[in-house]
């Protein structure tokens, strides 16, 4: 037989831009190097962090012995019915009227690529996905593989490392009708920029008949609080708008690997919403089937048993509060480096990343002499800093800058 | 609102094993879904992953951090040993590799979008894909779902001689465009339970090598079909050592018992490394516009098991347990049914392998089944003998044997 292959035009794939901090990352030998591009929490030592909570949960399913049969084409069931009462609070009218759907997904690009695949098919109006920009590096492909246009709209202002909210308000205000805006419900990624709640009611004001599809990948890592998180999302459906929404349980609970997440769909009336369901899941079936169940058990247990509740919110707290308190430290160390510039965005953007406004030449820079590791754009990955490393990193920043 | 959606038609299998749930009849037998049941008609949770769970569970040192998008390294390199053997030549000639994906079907997607891809030019959506004659219902789905506009069937079952149309599988293949993509079953096939045998699957091999066809393994039931992994992996490493570029869709659900963890595996058998890796670094893309990376649960408890001689030789064991029960349910089907009379041969019922058969049954047969005997199995006659247990056997039995002889 010939040397001939069926593969021979098929080109390499361009390496992913946060991989390829990682693979430097891991090459470098210089001993005090920092990997920031990683979007995984750490821990004060700079390790992973396995929470309590999900021990404790891991150990009380174990004992229960439980069975492997197949899950529902939309997951398990009392998953998803609390991962729906976590985002929209469980007195929400949407829940108690039963006019919404939410399917347990492959995490928050699982429910992102459902839900593009359900507009594609379903939408009725233009098929134009408006995002933020910038927006997180993956929400492009996943939309535009599913069929749909991708287009932007004004939100980070480079200039004040902030919200652009002038320039977001007009933009949107000119988005064509029945189009679908995408926001980030809390914790911007890549910018940590989050408009405030009056600036998030003069949002959910415009009168453009815009279908809201909000990604929610951090309730609770953001302030700390899973009900101020989740604030612009309750907003929006109480103003109207019947918004689609997905959910990741990758950060809040460190369930990262496991594949966490949920797609809701909110609809006119319970009918609506079991027609919507139908069609979801004919949607999954022919991509995997029916999702993992292990970290749905993991997390419906910890939603749904009081005790671990309560200890899953006071450890999402303590990762919240541990990523300010590393940008507090991080601008006192550039501050008492003599630093002239202004680094109060470092403290007012929120979440697991950083948009330090450095340019690619100063990121470079702290690559190449200082061995830290970032994505080109600037932003960092607070996780990664300790109270270890804050001090070297801010003599890194201030060498670059000065 | 905005959406005019119609409410869609349940999966049909999914709806079986509902309606059976709501059933009250204390003697109703499910011979449905494609899932294993103990001789008490029990799900089974396999001892050795119930062993390596509180391995796992145990390990401190292991944490839920995200697995490359590619997935577990171990896994996939295990995975792809268990179908191709620890020795063959290809993995030998470095030009095997994998993707870890959410079950056999998640394996089935992501082959099937890269094909769409990459497969006979450059986003060929015309590629005619070929799936057998009845096929697992989800086949087309998927591949449609990618892209590709052409799905047909290829003849596969004989319904008169209840047996495999090898001159129909044969001249699909002779007759079909250059380059079309075959979907093969790997061994056990589903619904039919009927395999080529080894000089058959030399004749299909022969035609589809001359013919430039596409082959495409959709390997669930390694291990489950004859009790022996070297058996049931007979076709794919013949495949492979004619020197075919292909890709395997290898499921752990039925032969590890783990359904509801999502482990899968598509193996994929290049020219050569350059060509491997071209072909893994796009169908990364692929894989990270989907679900970004895999599970790893699932894929951890194959890995310690695949890679631990103790551990694997209880799976083994544990394999040729469930592999042995259903052997057992159909000898003793075939022995009953002929014993009562039951009009018919039921000699496919031990030529037949793995977890279904294809009884023969008619729609008007099945219905009469389900209504009147609250026995559940598919319209196309296709049962479970999963389903089978030693005290619901009789039952069945005598039922087919009215069903046969009271409705035709």
């Amino acid at each position: 037989c010939t040397r001939y292959s069926w593969w021979g035009g098929v080109q390499m794939g361009p390496p992913d831009p946060i991989l390829g901090v990682t693979e430097a990352f891991k090459k470098d030998t210089n001993p005090k190097k920092m990997n920031l591009g990683v979007g995984a929490y750490r821990d004060d030592q700079g390790k992973p962090f396995v929470l309590s909570c999900v021990r404790k949960a891991e150990a009380i399913i174990a004992a229960k012995q439980l069975d492997k049969e197949y899950l529902p084409i939309g997951g398990l069931a009392e998953f998803s019915k609390a991962c729906a009462q976590l985002a929209l609070g469980p007195e929400n009218e949407v829940l108690k009227s039963s006019r919404s759907v939410t399917v347990q997904t492959i995490s928050g690009t699982g429910s992102l690529r459902i839900g593009a695949n359900f507009l594609a098919r379903f939408h009725p109006g233009p098929h134009d996905v408006y995002l933020p920009k910038p927006s997180w590096g993956n929400h492009t492909p996943i939309f535009r593989d599913a069929g749909m246009q991708l287009k932007a709209y004004r939100y980070y202002e480079p200039s004040t490392c902030g919200f652009d909210f002038k320039g977001a308000l007009d933009d949107i205000s000119k988005i064509p009708e029945q189009s679908i805006i995408l926001l980030h419900a809390c914790a911007h990624n890549p910018t940590g920029v989050d408009p405030r709640p009056e600036q998030w009611k003069e949002i959910a004001d415009i009168k453009r008949n815009l279908l809201v599809f909000f990604d929610m990948a951090y309730q609770g890592f953001a302030s700390g609080d899973i009900d101020r998180d989740a604030w612009a999302v309750r907003h929006f459906i109480e103003n109207g708008h019947n918004i689609v929404l997905s959910q990741s349980f990758a950060k809040n609970m460190g369930l990262y690997g496991e594949r966490v997440g949920g797609f809701t769909v909110v609809c006119k009336d319970a009918e609506e919403a079991k027609r919507v369901e139908s069609q979801l899941k004919i949607l999954i079936r022919p991509i995997y089937s029916n999702p993992p169940v292990n970290g749905a058990r993991i997390a419906a247990t910890i939603l749904n048993t009081p005790e671990l509740r309560s200890l899953w919110l006071e450890e999402v707290h303590g990762m919240a509060n541990r990523i300010i308190k590393m940008r507090e430290q991080l601008v006192a160390g550039l501050k008492k480096n003599g630093s002239s510039h202004n680094w109060q965005h470092v403290i007012d953007q929120i979440g697991m990343f950083c948009f330090t406004g450095l340019k690619p030449e100063q990121v470079e820079r702290l690559t190449k002499e200082f061995s830290v590791y970032m994505t080109k754009d600037g932003r960092i990955s607070m996780a990664g800093v300790t109270s270890g490393n804050v001090g070297y990193l801010a003599d890194a920043i201030h060498a670059v800058t000065k | 609102n905005i959406f005019k959606v119609p409410q869609a038609a349940p999966v049909a299998v999914f709806k079986l094993t509902q309606d059976f749930n709501n059933d009250q009849f204390p003697n109703k037998v499910n011979l449905g879904v494609g899932a294993y049941r103990t001789d008490e008609g029990q799900p089974w949770v396999l001892p050795v992953v119930k062993k390596v769970e509180k391995i796992i569970v145990h390990d401190d040192r292991l944490n839920h951090e995200y697995l490359p998008i590619l997935g577990l390294p171990e896994f996939r390199s295990s995975a792809s040993k268990i179908v191709l053997g620890d020795n063959s030549p290809a993995i030998l000639e470095n030009r095997v590799g994998a993707v870890q994906c959410l079950g056999g079907t998640g394996a089935l997607k992501i082959g099937a979008e890269f094909l769409r891809r990459f497969y006979n030019g450059s986003n060929n959506t015309k590629t005619p894909i070929y799936v057998s004659a009845p096929t697992w219902e989800n086949h087309n789905a998927v591949f449609s779902s990618a892209g590709f506009e052409d799905v047909r069937p290829y003849r596969y079952w004989d319904a008169e001689k209840r047996g495999l149309d090898l001159a129909g599988f044969l001249g699909d293949l002779e007759s079909c465009p250059e380059h079309s993509v075959f979907v093969l079953h790997a061994c056990a096939h589903n619904p039919t339970g009927t395999d080529p045998t080894q000089e058959q699957w030399k004749q299909i091999a022969e035609v589809m090598m001359r013919r430039k066809l596409f082959a495409f393994f959709d390997s669930a039931y390694q291990g489950f079909a004859s009790g022996s992994l070297e058996k049931d992996a007979w076709a794919v490493r013949y495949f492979v050592s004619s020197g075919f570029e292909m890709f395997c869709a290898q499921s752990f659900s039925k032969n590890f018992g783990l359904y509801n963890e999502r482990v899968g595996n598509l193996t994929v058998v290049a020219r050569d490394a350059d060509n491997l890796k071209r072909v893994l670094s796009q169908m990364e893309k692929v894989v990270r516009i989907t679900w970004s990376n895999p599970p790893s649960q699932g894929a951890r408890i194959v890995t310690i098991t695949l890679t631990s001689p103790e551990l694997f030789s209880e799976w083994q064991e544990n394999v040729k347990t469930m592999a042995n029960r259903v052997l057992l349910m159909r000898s003793q089907l075939k022995a009953k049914l002929q014993a009562l009379g039951t009009p018919g041969t039921w000699d496919h019922i031990t030529d037949q392998i793995g977890m279904f058969s294809f009884t023969g049954l008619n729609p008007k047969q099945v219905e009469y089944l389900v209504k009147e005997k609250h026995i559940y199995l598919m319209a196309s006659g296709r049962i479970n003998m999963c389903g089978l247990t030693t005290k619901n056997i009789d039952y069945v039995a005598e039922s087919i044997h009215e069903a046969v002889t009271k409705v035709q």
